[in-house]
């Protein structure tokens, strides 16, 4: 539209900047903190520029942990979140594709069934039942594995849903064309069906990586051991002491570290994750 | 919707779905089952003894004061939560709709967030806002506010609102600004043809066509609230101070965890349950058009 | 080398919708077969039982003396266009066109000729590397004719494999369909809607309507004769016009005839048959009143559509195209009557067509 085009995107301009300016402040304070010895950041007047301490406060967050209480380095803890995160997502699609798969590409008795078995866990996340959850984890003594970690997460349709959507918009004729050229259910799988989900696979990768990683009530309760922990449960624990005693720089240091990978995933891999996002919506 | 061209084949299917229905069975129905069972068991301190004592669980809930006090701190949280966080979103989007030249590097700079993990938000906010060291606890304070979230639970709340709205506004704006550019141009250039302005063009058509997008967006951000925002109350406030930023949620939790009571805690999960399904059902008729199973 | 028959065969769908009610034919060895008619005439799903992607619900389908009604698609030893082309996007052209030959364990070598010579003989041969999606509407088209040839089958199938193709185009690969097939002297069945398509590529033309069969034959023998008024009104362009007679008209018109022509209720005459003059003919041709409606100029021809007086009503048959008491002139050059004028316009005796007033039956006069 024309009327008063100039005017308008001014406005727009104005409005997007203090928008993009709520987002930054919280990460730009604590990016801040995370440069600045610990008596700068306690005493409350934190200045609002960096400071000289970077590269000391990172090592000690990512190889030495904390001084005063004992305190596991996060490097570790990036290793396993890294680990879930990458397990949850890949046995997520591994799950899926498949099961989409027969549901779409089959028909065979109780088809209608084994899809409303796994749809109905669309209603029920996770924390819904997380004591029983723990208890059947603990039976299964998984506490403190990766396996305790991931698999109780997989265990939802979403992929399932999502597969099943692009599968419906391939084309009957190249399934019929396969089959006209020789290919069974294995080679049309193999063959034609999962060279053209790549994009749909790596759309789910993204979303799930980023929903592994950010787990928190999970890891909380099943992991007990420190090597074990994620980094997101990690952050929580290094302020648990008294507030004065907490090395708040450390602490923004992991929440820095903690926010990267998956920040880095949604801006390198916008597209993917658009589409990720908007076609599971949720 | 189905495929009319398939595949015959008689035990493949079931191979097939079997690694989804193990993972399902074992991890979601079979503990689904346990906590309604154990809603209705009472067990002793140390789970050797359990005895079934029918809705004794459900009726001690409801006696509770805290139980009905987390409720209401639940509908509050979420009702705010929604209603800021869409609005705002909404606000954003429909600036970054208009055809600007860095409409692209905006929608990045928006966007992020998303991927920022809830525990890891709460974390920032409650160092911005630490009545001590918080860089805005000073300015606060300087205005004779006396801001001390760790003992008036009204900004305890407050807190863990702004940190939650901060971390949905990314999926809604997200989502609006798919709704917008999905309106025909067309449309709103009928509009202007027909004299409507642009205050009015957002008003009665923009919004009402958006409306799809608006209701689907309120149904996930309450099941947002209720869940995902577990992270934060616990990195920010810990359900306190004295239980004001307690959701229905973060009771279950602290309940069976420190409380130990996991009759108690089951019953909870269970009215939870009943509760979500409620909200899904809603949100499957809205996407019932997608799902025609 | 095979023949294709089909005996009473049968489809019937489990909402108990009756797709095809029982057809007969045969198509020689090295044939070119089209199956013709409206959409949901059941063409497709006749190909596509023949296919193999469609379950015979009862009868046989017989392809080179062996029944294959339970054999799958891929031992039928038959090849198929498909009208999305149904390319694999993920494939090269080469890829696309080996992959059947490589699902069958043909060895690596063989593979190669193979595609080469067909890329050559389709004008592919610089195009091997490139994606589907890198090529233009023709040349998908002609890779898809590639995947059907490389595998040297008994039968081509093609389901309307042109219609995603503009006018120009259309034109043009059906030149080369044709020719390709002669060269081949493979057995061949091609389904269209395109009455035009029907009559240009086929040694026997199948006109179909409702899952049954309407007409069979060559196509001149078809447009020369046709047995029913639909394929009378089918085949053809403009359709031909149908005349509801009068009792009256048939004494005074055709009265002693033939025995049959008593039982006539419909007089088909061809837009081209007709001829503008200022009298009568004789003989026992036809002369119709017209009052001059419209009038088309296309170049070498023109179409005069004239209405006619009350008393003497057209009749619509499916899918007729004509409003009732519509008549249309196909009158060669450009020069044309007035609109508004009235004309006669009038038919020699051998080019009146005669059909049982329920528009079922041809009755030769």
């Amino acid at each position: 539209m024309v009327e008063h085009r100039r005017w308008n995107d001014i406005l727009a301009y104005a409005i997007l900047t203090l928008g993009v300016f709520i987002v930054v402040f919280p990460v730009y304070v604590a990016l801040i903190a995370s440069t600045h010895d610990a008596a700068t950041v306690v005493n409350g007047n934190m200045p609002m520029l960096p400071g000289s301490h970077t590269l000391e406060n990172y090592y000690r967050a990512i190889f030495v942990g904390g001084s005063r209480y004992s305190r596991e380095p996060v490097g570790q803890m990036l290793m396993n979140s890294f680990i879930s995160a990458a397990g949850i997502a890949i046995g997520k699609i591994f799950i899926s594709i498949l099961s989409a798969y027969a549901v779409v590409y089959f028909r065979f008795p109780f088809r209608k069934t084994a899809f409303w078995i796994i749809f109905v866990t669309l209603m029920l996340p996770v924390e819904v039942r997380i004591y029983p959850t723990y208890k059947v984890i603990a039976d299964l003594k998984m506490l403190d594995t990766y396996s305790g970690l991931i698999l109780p997460l997989i265990a939802s349709a979403t992929g399932t849903l999502l597969f099943r959507q692009f599968f419906m918009t391939v084309p009957d004729e190249l399934l019929e064309a396969s089959r006209i050229d020789g290919a069974g259910p294995f080679r049309f799988f193999k063959d034609t069906l999962l060279p053209l989900s790549v994009t749909t696979m790596a759309a789910l990768f993204v979303i799930q990586f980023i929903y592994g990683w950010n787990q928190y009530l999970w890891p909380l309760l099943i992991t007990t051991q420190e090597s074990m922990q994620t980094i997101v449960t990690g952050i929580k624990k290094m302020l648990t002491t008294t507030d004065e005693l907490a090395e708040w720089q450390l602490a923004m240091a992991t929440a820095i570290l903690a926010m990267v990978p998956p920040v880095a995933v949604v801006v390198f891999m916008q597209r993917l994750f658009v589409r990720g996002l908007v076609e599971t919506e949720k | 919707m189905e495929k009319s061209a398939v595949f015959k084949g008689k035990l493949l299917p079931y191979l097939l779905l079997v690694p989804q229905l193990v993972i399902t069975l074992v991890f979601f129905y079979w503990p689904a089952s346990q906590a309604v069972w154990q809603s209705f068991l009472r067990e002793d301190a140390f789970g050797l003894n359990s005895e079934f004592i029918g809705l004794e669980n459900y009726q001690a809930l409801l006696a509770q004061p805290e139980y009905y006090k987390a409720m209401a701190t639940t509908v509050v949280f979420s009702s705010l939560v929604a209603a800021l966080s869409l609005s705002i979103a909404l606000l954003f989007a429909t600036q970054a709709d208009k055809n600007l030249k860095a409409a692209p590097t905006f929608k990045v700079m928006m966007i992020w967030p998303y991927a920022v993990a809830p525990a890891v938000a709460g974390v920032l906010w409650l160092f911005i806002f630490h009545p001590t060291l918080g860089t805005m606890a000073r300015p606060l304070r300087l205005m004779g506010f006396n801001w001390n979230p760790m003992l008036n639970g009204n900004h305890a709340m407050a807190l863990v609102v702004m940190a939650a709205v901060w971390k949905q506004i990314a999926y809604n704006f997200l989502f609006f600004l798919a709704g917008l550019q999905a309106i025909p141009r067309s449309v709103l250039e009928a509009g202007a043809i027909d004299g409507a302005g642009p205050y009015r063009r957002f008003w009665t058509i923009t919004f009402p066509l958006l409306s799809p997008t608006t209701f689907f967006l309120l149904v996930v951000n309450v099941v947002y609230v209720f869940f995902d925002t577990f992270g934060i109350i616990d990195a920010v406030t810990g359900g306190g101070p004295a239980g004001a930023t307690t959701t229905l949620v973060y009771k279950v939790y602290a309940d069976g965890r420190l409380g130990g009571d996991l009759g108690g805690s089951a019953a909870q999960s269970v009215i939870l349950m009943v509760i979500v399904i409620a909200l899904t059902a809603i949100q499957f008729r809205y996407v019932e058009r997608k799902v025609q199973y | 080398m095979a023949n294709v028959s089909l005996r009473s065969v049968r489809k019937t769908y489990p909402g108990g919708f009756e797709a095809i009610k029982g057809i007969d034919f045969e198509i020689g060895d090295g044939q070119f077969c089209v199956l013709v008619g409206p959409s949901g005439c059941g063409k497709s799903t006749l190909l596509r039982m023949v296919a193999g992607l469609e379950t015979v619900t009862s009868g046989e389908v017989d392809i080179g003396g062996r029944v294959v009604n339970e054999i799958e698609p891929a031992d039928r030893d038959i090849a198929m266009v498909f009208q999305n082309y149904a390319l694999y996007p993920h494939m090269s052209v080469y890829n696309n066109m080996a992959y059947g030959l490589r699902n069958r364990g043909m060895p690596k070598p063989e593979i190669d000729t193979r595609v080469r010579e067909a890329a050559q003989t389709l004008e592919l041969a610089g195009m091997l590397d490139r994606k589907p999606r890198q090529l233009s509407g023709g040349q998908r088209q002609r890779v898809a004719m590639g995947r059907a040839i490389v595998r040297q089958p008994k039968v081509f199938l093609f389901d309307e494999p042109l219609s995603n193709l503009d006018a120009k185009l259309r034109v043009a690969m059906r030149v080369e369909i044709r020719k390709l097939q002669r060269r081949l002297k493979t057995t061949s069945i091609y389904v269209t809607h395109d009455q035009l398509e029907a009559m240009t590529l086929a040694d026997i033309l199948v006109v179909m309507n409702g899952g049954q069969v309407e007409q069979i034959g060559s196509p001149l023998d078809i447009y020369r004769k046709p047995a029913t008024t639909f394929v009378a009104s089918f085949i053809g362009a403009p359709p031909m016009n149908l005349i509801k007679l009068s009792g009256d008209e048939i004494r005074t018109q055709f009265a002693g005839d033939s025995r049959s022509a008593a039982e006539a209720g419909i007089l088909g005459v061809r837009p081209e048959d007709l001829a503008i003059s200022g009298e009568a003919t004789a003989g026992g041709g036809i002369t119709l009143n017209l009052t001059v409606e419209a009038i088309e100029r296309v170049g070498a021809e023109t179409f005069v559509y004239g209405t006619r007086a009350r008393a003497e009503k057209a009749v619509s048959a499916t899918p007729g195209e004509l409003p009732e008491g519509e008549v249309i002139v196909r009158i060669p050059g450009q020069d044309a009557p007035a609109i508004g004028a009235s004309i006669r316009a009038s038919a020699p005796r051998d080019k009146l067509h005669l059909f049982s007033a329920d528009g079922r039956n041809r009755i030769d006069i």
